[in-house]
């Protein structure tokens, strides 16, 4: 308590204090969990996606992304943007409607929450009377027709929600002109579809799931065609002339049918079952889109054979003789065709197709030739295989990342070269200040490396370390892209993997070193390897060497697994990464600490038995330290061990059963798939057990036989005074579960030695903290209390030399306290105690340098520490005073505090779910979050000119001219009313012609005063020509 | 320690004094300028010199005109030394290791007493002291029950000692609800509560806490709001000095505040002493409880030492403590080898309260929880 009242309120500080920190949580990279709903708007090029936890996101192009979240957390079913406008209702899954709009403010737009509305029937009908299955925002935006499983259509006024009473659309009234024969089958059970007329905004054609179709007339309020399906109905699709539509069917059929004024009641043109004769599953969605050759695309979803692929996720395209049926790795929620927008072109020509798949977007680029998938700059499906640890560079220089983003381009050749078609909005936020590096770990033996300086997580490079390994798969045998001559076509999209071929290959630890391109990887079965990076593929032998850590250890056996074997003579590598060298630990435990110095060419290792330090210059092992304490027999048993703490067994279970059920088929079966499978009823059977016994915990001071306590929990090097304080010299720190330090002095020979001359290491310090917490972190201070640079970091000029004249310090940060030491003589000098005070621990320790918003030259280190809590807290340095303190995660959140990962510059990431970072900043001056801007329509509108006006026709090549011309119908209305406006008031007119001003200045890219004035005037042309060209449809009361 | 070998001698002159220094069985003999004695760390240094073990860490005694021996180790210590010195300074010293470095200030009494003696032996005939300088928290603590004339009678502050014993703390706690009086009246609040002590352990054995008793503050910070997970790693955290506020479930066992006897009896065993700064012990803070700064550090595999306080602050003093604890606790005939027989032996009026509590062990673990 008083440590609080000690600090002080020194108003200085308190004022420095806000211009360093600020804690925001920014943006979520990476794939939304759970995704239920997928909506898109043709208008703004904008898409939205609805997740099961009530979340929707918003992407445009690029950088341009929102988000929100409903109060009620509850499934979103349904998202549909209100044509021409910015705003999207969605509904939710207790049947509430929700209307979001994009507003401006401060010149960047905001998606807010502005109504909610549940339908209800009069007291004492059946909740289903009201219960809404299909939602049609009216191209009018005035009303919205919400089809429900009574069968009744209810209109509602927008965005006042109100009912329409009047124009509810009753199936009593529906059926009047239907054969009694047919109509003796109720066939107005539920409301399946309801489409607008794409020519005349007065007729919708509504779907009946027995069947049954009709189109109705707005003005009239009665049915004027009917179409009597026998099959159950799926969903139905005009074609672009309104000619035409298509039904899609629950057995496996499309239908289509003709629409004229000469037969109110036609039998379909044609029906077809695509995948029969054998029962096929039900088509979902279909899409026909016609194009200027004449054959047109047909798109569906489902209706596959029942028996021999009823279990897969596809969707199919058929243009003329191509076909293909885009096979997903999930479920697939919904997807879009992006199309020629402009109502009035005569062709749809699709450019691409959208897929939201449960745990990935596939979007396939259907104009080159093959329909190759795009890579899409966002949405990543960061869980391709289950993320099991990541490391973050900041500022990586450019000659790296030129040579990585290389290496990655490579690897994306299959991908389409087209434009990201989804490209609303304008991305305001300033070009990142400096390249960021995101690493992440897989369980497959994937590292992925991610291009993390702005607000689209992208992925620039996948590296494997499968191949230096034997494993029971054939690395070839991984997706064939086409699967000829099989029927039906199907065609494997999609990158989402989450069966591991063998789970010793995961990733447990990354180290780069972003000066010399040094990489160190480590792994589950205690695998180390060193990777060079080589612009070129090559075909090498991987250097191997054994790290015995048990050495001096007599009779222990270790019951864990084995360790991987490596690949005898040599192996081809693609471009980039490069292994070099595999240490391997023995026993094979999971490598729990890496540390790699790139200037000294050491790599340093430990795993629950002990750390050893490599000479990856000479390919020696310089020496091995066991850290086990002689009765800490359970350490040895490996993974199977009894002692595997509860948290994490419960963890894995659910990871278990959330894979389990995201794959119901079973595409490998074997031995692994078995053993997963009696693990998880083991642990579910914990579960219950546990839920049984009243939840005690034991107390119990912590003993030097507790379990576990030579597990290495951190490595460290440092050139310090570790035995004098006259020379200093290379030193290598490990920190132990048990609260133990070992500080070894090394001598590296001179460069011009280096190779003929031994590195040798000598212990000089054991450290026992007497509270025998964890250790998290070891550092080094110099003497301007300054943490020590990164290797090479001064040799580049990217950082001050550490100061070798005052004394260096030593900090410690254990679980429980954080403590500062005296070197080289060791004496305790500060510590902070968390545990003792406040009940927290700490989880995860890094130092990050915090600038003032204020000054551009003021810039201090500090601690940044997350706690067992989820709380982050920033502790200054050398005096470890906490500075401030932020709730940041859920502590329920075990795995979201253990995948945190701090940047160097007060930003971090942690997982929100198996697939999604969510980015925070602590700094002020250091904050990646998305700032853009969706323009109105309203404003969009005077692009829409340029097109009329023949001035460009260019097509999408620029986002602003594609979003124009998407937009072109509605405009056309808008114009219209406009022009009655201005009949009302001229005022209103000058308005208009001052915002189409503005409008174009606003924008990133300003229109040329020539063009500008152009543009005036046409304008003005366009609105008389519309004033006496056009009859309003409607009359406007002002 | 930064100790240097500086200032080493000094010229021999008229306000001289003799110097007999005594390492193991060899004695040195030398010389100090009584009214410039220099700084106890040039002090230091010179006793190194003269002995010729410039590296080894010592502690440094001397006898004071009583006979006693008190240690010197900081400047004071040291000048109060050289005044009183009449006319010789009788010097011991003491190797560190030897004197267990690791046990300082609150190690077990057996130890200390093999030191004590053999520090003493030479010496062992002197006359009993009467004076006592040591300050009331360099006793050898035993668990006990502290702060009674602070707290409600409700509730009761308990000390566990887990350092110098081998008996594990051997108790578990568990969630469950308490009722109290609010302005809004009875409410119903998640508490902690002690769920189960083990046969044998240090909770048991004190007969302090019992089961069903409702946790309220740890180490002077409050429970409420706080996990159980969070009270455990917190009771952990502070396992080598536990101080537990819990409302206890069986309240007939009550002190009566005003009654004077009792009020003193419910204090610690150095009630005998709380004359010199009773509120060290009454009103425990937390930060002056540094029970776990007794980290050690391994020099170039060479023996495990105490890591010292890198800036010489008032704590400190605990090496001063060390020799101090030794000797008072001989003088008073006070040396328990563990709690239990502490408990069983001592039969002074301090004690009664705890051996009356440990007797209503068994009632307490049957009896209701009774909280309001």
């Amino acid at each position: 308590m008083r440590r609080f009242l000690r600090s002080g309120h020194d108003p200085v500080r308190e004022r420095l204090k806000r211009d360093l920190f600020q804690f925001n949580k920014t943006v979520e990279h990476g794939f939304p969990h759970q995704p239920s709903a997928l909506g898109y708007s043709s208008s703004l090029h904008l898409m939205a996606i609805g997740t099961r936890s009530g979340a929707i996101k918003l992407y445009g192009a690029p950088g341009v992304e929102f988000m929100g979240l409903h109060e009620e957390n509850n499934t979103v079913l349904q998202m549909h943007f209100i044509p021409g406008q910015c705003q999207l209702v969605t509904l939710l899954d207790d049947n509430s409607l929700h209307l979001w709009s994009l507003k401006q403010r401060s010149g960047t737009s905001e998606l807010q929450e502005e109504q909610r509305f549940t339908l209800r029937g009069p007291p004492g009908s059946s909740p289903s009377a009201t219960q809404i299955t299909v939602v049609l925002p009216h191209s009018s935006r005035e009303v919205l027709y919400l089809g429900t499983e009574s069968g009744n259509i209810f209109v509602v006024e927008l965005p006042s929600f109100r009912v329409l009473e009047k124009r509810t659309i009753s199936s009593e009234t529906v059926l009047q002109r239907v054969p009694e024969d047919y109509s003796n089958r109720r066939p107005c059970e539920l409301v399946e579809a309801i489409q607008e007329h794409p020519r005349n905004p007065d007729q919708i054609l509504i779907g009946y799931s027995r069947g049954l179709i009709v189109l109705w007339d707005v003005q009239s309020n009665k049915a004027t065609h009917h179409f009597l399906g026998s099959q159950q109905l799926e969903n139905v699709f005009w074609q672009r002339d309104g000619r035409q539509f298509i039904s899609c069917h629950y057995d496996g059929s499309y239908a289509q049918w003709p629409v004229s004024n000469d037969n109110r009641q036609p039998e379909p043109l044609e029906s077809k079952v695509p995948y029969g004769p054998f029962p096929c599953k039900a088509i979902s969605k279909i899409y026909w889109q016609v194009t200027k050759n004449g054959l047109p695309y047909i798109i569906f979803q489902g209706g596959m054979p029942r028996a021999s692929y009823g279990d897969r996720h596809s969707i199919s395209v058929i243009h003329g003789s191509q076909q293909i049926a885009f096979d997903f790795t999930s479920r697939v929620i919904d997807f879009f065709v992006i199309s020629n927008a402009d109502p009035a072109a005569e062709f749809d020509d699709p450019s691409a197709m959208v897929v939201l798949a449960e745990e990935e977007l596939v979007v396939i680029d259907l104009k080159a030739p093959g329909w190759p998938a795009v890579h899409p700059p966002y949405l990543a499906s960061l869980h391709c295989s289950a993320i099991t640890c990541s490391h973050h560079v900041s500022n990586i220089p450019l000659k790296l990342w030129e040579r990585i983003i290389s290496a990655g381009s490579k690897q994306n050749s299959h991908y389409s070269n087209m434009l990201w078609p989804i490209d609303g909005g304008t991305n305001l936020a300033p070009d990142p200040p400096q390249r960021d590096l995101l690493l992440t770990g897989h369980e497959d033996g994937t590292v992925r490396f991610w291009d993390a300086s702005g607000v689209c997580l992208h992925l620039l490079y996948k590296l494997s370390t499968v191949r230096v390994f034997l494993t029971d798969v054939d690395p070839n045998d991984n997706m064939n892209p086409l699967g000829e001559d099989e029927w039906p076509p199907l065609r494997k999209v999609g990158s989402f993997d989450p069966y591991s071929d063998d789970p010793r290959l995961g990733i447990q630890k990354i180290y780069l070193c972003k000066y010399s391109g040094y990489l160190a990887v480590a792994g589950t079965a205690g695998q180390v390897l060193l990777m060079e990076l080589n612009d070129e593929a090559a075909e090498h032998v991987v250097d191997y060497a054994e790290a015995d850590l048990l050495q001096d250890q007599e009779g222990y056996r270790w019951k864990g697994h084995e360790r991987l074997k490596a690949r005898d003579g040599p192996v081809r590598f693609e471009p980039g990464f490069q292994p070099f060298i595999l240490v391997q630990c023995q026993p094979p435990a999971v490598v729990t600490s890496l540390a790699l110095h790139s200037e000294w060419k050491l790599v340093a290792c430990g795993t629950s038995h002990g750390f050893g330090l490599f000479d990856h210059q000479q390919k020696r092992l310089v020496f091995v330290k066991c850290t086990l304490h002689p009765s800490d027999q359970l350490a040895l048993e490996g993974p199977l061990s009894r002692v595997k703490s509860l948290k994490k067994s419960l963890r894995q279970s659910f990871r278990r059963i959330r894979r389990s059920r995201v794959s119901s088929r079973k595409r490998r079966a074997g031995n692994i798939a078995e053993v997963q499978e009696a693990n998880a009823k083991f642990d579910q059977g914990a579960l219950q057990e546990m839920e049984l016994a009243p939840v005690q915990r034991k107390i119990e001071a912590r003993s030097a036989e507790d379990s576990f306590t030579g597990f290495v929990r951190t490595l460290y090097f440092a050139d310090t005074f570790l035995r004098d304080s006259s020379r200093h010299c290379p030193s290598l720190w490990a920190g132990t579960n048990g609260g133990t330090v070992y500080a070894f002095s090394l001598r590296v020979p001179p460069a011009e030695r280096r190779m003929d001359e031994p590195v040798r290491a000598e212990q000089a310090k054991e450290i026992q903290l007497m509270h025998r917490a964890p250790i998290v972190g070891i550092l080094v201070l110099d003497g301007r209390s300054a943490p020590l640079p990164e290797p090479l970091e001064v040799a580049h000029d990217l950082s001050k030399s550490p100061d070798m004249q005052g004394s260096h310090q030593l900090l410690v940060v254990s679980e429980e306290q954080l403590k500062v030491f005296t070197l080289p003589k060791v004496s305790s000098k500060l510590k902070l105690k968390l545990t003792a005070l406040e009940g927290c621990r700490v989880r995860k320790m890094a130092v990050a340098n915090f600038g003032s918003c204020q000054t551009d030259d003021y810039s201090e280190n500090n601690l940044t520490v997350l706690t067992n809590l989820g709380d982050i807290q920033i502790i200054s340095l050398p005096f470890l005073k906490l500075q401030t303190r932020y709730p940041c995660i859920r502590k329920e959140d075990v795995s979201g505090i253990a995948s945190c990962v701090f940047t160097k510059y007060g930003q971090g990431f942690y997982l929100i779910s198996p697939s999604e970072f969510e980015r925070f900043s602590l700094s002020t001056k250091w904050l990646v979050e998305p700032r853009c801007i969706i323009d109105a329509p309203e404003i969009t509108s005077n692009n829409h000119l340029h097109n009329t006006s023949g001035m460009e026709h260019t097509g999408r090549k620029s986002r602003d001219l594609g979003r124009s011309s998407g937009d072109t119908g509605e405009d056309e209305r808008k114009s219209g009313r406009l022009m009655e406006h201005a009949l009302l008031n001229d005022e209103k007119v000058l308005k208009e012609i001052q915002s189409t001003l503005e409008g174009g200045r606003g924008r990133g890219d300003p229109i040329p005063i020539y063009q500008r004035s152009r543009t005036l005037s046409t304008r003005i042309q366009e609105l008389y020509r519309k004033k006496f060209g056009k009859k309003s449809r409607r009359t406007w009361a002002k | 320690m930064n100790r240097a070998q500086r200032g080493v001698g000094g010229s021999r002159g008229l306000g001289t004094m003799e110097v007999k220094s005594k390492f193991g069985a060899e004695f040195r003999r030398f010389s100090l300028e009584r009214s410039k004695p220099g700084k106890f760390e040039e002090f230091y240094g010179l006793l190194q010199h003269v002995h010729k073990i410039p590296n080894v860490e010592v502690l440094v005694g001397y006898t004071d005109i009583h006979g006693d021996l008190l240690p010197i180790n900081n400047d004071d210590n040291y000048h109060k030394a050289v005044s009183t010195a009449n006319p010789l300074l009788r010097i011991f010293i003491q190797r560190k290791e030897d004197a267990d470095y690791s046990a300082f200030g609150t190690d077990t009494m057996t130890r200390k007493k093999n030191v004590l003696s053999n520090v003493l032996r030479p010496d062992n005939h002197r006359k009993k002291p009467h004076v006592v300088i040591s300050m009331p928290q360099d006793f050898r603590p035993v668990s006990s029950i502290i702060d009674v004339d602070i707290l409600p009678e409700t509730h009761r502050r308990v000390r566990l000692y887990k350092y110098g014993t081998d008996k594990p703390l051997g108790f578990y706690i568990r969630d469950g609800s308490s009722v109290r009086v609010t302005p809004h009246g009875l409410e119903k609040v998640p508490g902690i509560f002690i769920s189960r002590l083990v046969p044998g352990g240090l909770a048991q054995s004190t007969g302090l806490l019992a089961v069903n008793d409702e946790v309220l503050e740890v180490n002077g910070i409050e429970v409420s709001g706080k996990s159980l997970d969070q009270v455990t790693d917190m009771m952990i955290a502070n396992s080598r000095n536990l101080i537990i506020t819990v409302r206890p479930a069986n309240q007939r066992n009550n002190i009566v505040r005003n009654s004077r006897t009792s009020g003193s009896s419910g204090q610690s065993t150095d009630n005998s002493l709380q004359s010199y700064t009773p509120h060290i012990v009454q009103n425990y803070h937390p930060e002056e409880e540094e029970s776990d700064d007794e980290d050690i550090i391994i020099e170039d595999s060479g023996e495990p030492q105490q890591i010292p306080k890198a800036v010489p602050t008032c704590e400190s003093l605990e090496s001063l403590t060390q020799i101090e604890l030794l000797h008072e606790s001989t003088q008073n005939g006070f040396i328990p080898s563990s709690e239990v027989n502490l408990f069983h032996s001592a039969g002074s009026i301090n004690m009664e309260y705890e051996i009356h509590d440990a007797d209503q062990k068994s009632l307490e673990e049957d009896g209701t929880i009774i909280t309001l």
